[in-house]
């Protein structure tokens, strides 16, 4: 198995800022993109996530920039995601030098949407992101539903029919969140990741809940994850990127260095 | 001054190459992300990229008046394809439910499959989305400081495969082994994306940028 399984770390942005940024002591300014970004790329990542949680709409102008600094800089495949909800989003992200954005609340609006970017844009750049929760109760068969709101809201969408049908609509890759576990630290939901990885034909990203490296050893041999996504982990210089690697690599997953 | 046009056909995102070879090119280079053939023409060196399924890369191609250009390019100064820009320089494409292309090169693209699978019977996914390995099968000068078997990023799901075995330069394992570098004369064509491949990928641009065209 030559092809790495990759890890991404994702960045939260705001206003143009890093707010879960990389907190260590040398950068002086730990809300600089460009400064974790490169911080990142140095370390090892495989690509990177900027997620933009900028809540009104007239901020959002300041992703555009973001990208663009970091894109001059730093060669490693950069996604986007958060706030992307028409043609144009994808068109500013991928001119501002993006090179996937990922869709979520708007694929469920209007799944064509999906359709439609990777037939305009191609299917390399369309991420369809993926919010699921465990709504079977003990003694049922498993099942998950996509969730939107944070995982407040539910859609009642069968969460591996839905990504059988982003695969088909042109998704070239699923991030997929358990919203059970984002934010726990207790491991991916590597029951849901295996699931969804066996139903779809694209690479899947395994997201939500990591608190250390083998949860990320986990998401990749229980869960079938093509990459792994984590945040608080390495934000907070707990772990590096290339401690990570070395982890995965001392359990037989192929890394790149 | 030297000049390096990027052949803009409005297939998918040009701005990682351009700025990739921004940030390699020294002063006395100028980048230029261009459309029009004459222009194409008038560069030392020229750089075809491309990204999106063969059909609409080849209409793009005519549409855009280009076919002629990139391959007067390819015969002429160093020529530098990527992605789609290698695929489409072979005769013909499974693409699209067939799809021909430039036939600059013998053979054909093909698909890696919906069931595409590794020796040990694991599912593999397509598009081959990553970092993998690529083999420097012969030498060539864009292999210069450039380690044989460092890893590049890839995304695709069709792969070039030519009877001519004289033009591969790389090779690269997906379940199988396929050419994902070749090369001839003044045109070097890789698979894989050199600007969203790091440090490797920087010094295969900055190669290229020095390249006389001669293997």
């Amino acid at each position: 198995m030559p092809l790495a399984k990759r890890i991404i770390p994702c960045l939260d942005v705001d206003n143009g800022r890093v707010v879960k940024g990389v907190k260590f002591v040398e950068i002086r300014d730990a809300g600089d993109p460009v400064e974790n970004a490169r911080r990142y790329n140095q370390e090892g990542a495989d690509e990177l996530t900027f997620l933009d949680i900028t809540a009104s709409s007239d901020n959002r102008e300041t992703m555009a920039p973001v990208v663009e600094a970091v894109a001059a800089e730093v060669f490693i495949p950069l996604t986007v995601g958060g706030g992307i909800r028409e043609m144009a989003d994808i068109r500013r992200m991928l001119n501002a030098g993006a090179d996937k954005v990922s869709i979520n609340t708007a694929a469920i609006i209007n799944p064509e949407f999906v359709k439609q970017a990777a037939d305009k844009f191609g299917s390399q750049c369309i991420v369809v992101a993926v919010d699921a929760k465990k709504v079977s109760v003990d003694g049922e068969a498993d099942r998950w539903e996509i969730f939107t709101h944070g995982g407040r809201k539910s859609t009642g969408i069968d969460a591996i029919d839905w990504v059988t049908k982003m695969d088909q609509f042109g998704a070239g890759e699923i991030l997929l969140t358990s919203m059970d576990r984002d934010g726990t630290k207790t491991g991916f939901d590597n029951v849901l990741t295996r699931r969804v990885s066996e139903a779809v034909r694209v690479p899947v990203i395994a997201s939500g809940g990591v608190g250390n490296l083998q949860h990320l050893g986990d998401g990749i041999l229980e869960g079938k994850a093509d990459a792994v996504l984590a945040a608080s982990i390495f934000h907070f210089g707990e772990f590096r990127i290339s401690e990570a690697k070395a982890y995965l690599q001392a359990h037989d997953i192929e890394v790149r260095f | 001054m030297q000049s390096i046009a990027v052949i803009d056909y409005g297939m998918g995102n040009l701005r990682s190459v351009v700025k990739a070879l921004e940030h390699v090119a020294g002063k006395n280079h100028r980048i230029e992300l261009t459309s029009d053939p004459v222009r194409v023409l008038q560069a030392n060196r020229v750089v075809f990229p491309g990204q999106g399924a063969a059909g609409d890369c080849m209409r793009a191609i005519d549409e855009y008046g280009l076919r002629e250009t990139i391959i007067e390019a390819a015969t002429s100064r160093p020529f530098l394809g990527i992605c789609m820009g290698m695929q489409v320089l072979i005769e013909h494409s499974e693409e699209n439910r067939g799809t021909d292309c430039l036939g600059f090169y013998p053979g054909r693209a093909r698909y890696f499959g919906d069931n595409h699978r590794d020796s040990d019977g694991e599912k593999l996914k397509v598009p081959h989305m990553g970092w993998n390995q690529l083999y420097q099968r012969s030498r060539h000068p864009l292999w210069n400081k450039i380690d044989d078997g460092e890893r590049f990023y890839f995304v695709h799901s069709y792969y070039f495969e030519s009877d001519d075995k004289n033009l591969i330069v790389g090779e690269c394992e997906y379940g199988y082994s396929f050419t994902c570098a070749i090369a001839r004369d003044n045109v070097f064509a890789l698979q894989c994306h050199p600007e969203k491949s790091a440090e490797a990928g920087l010094q295969l641009l900055s190669n290229f940028i020095e390249w006389d065209g001669q293997s």
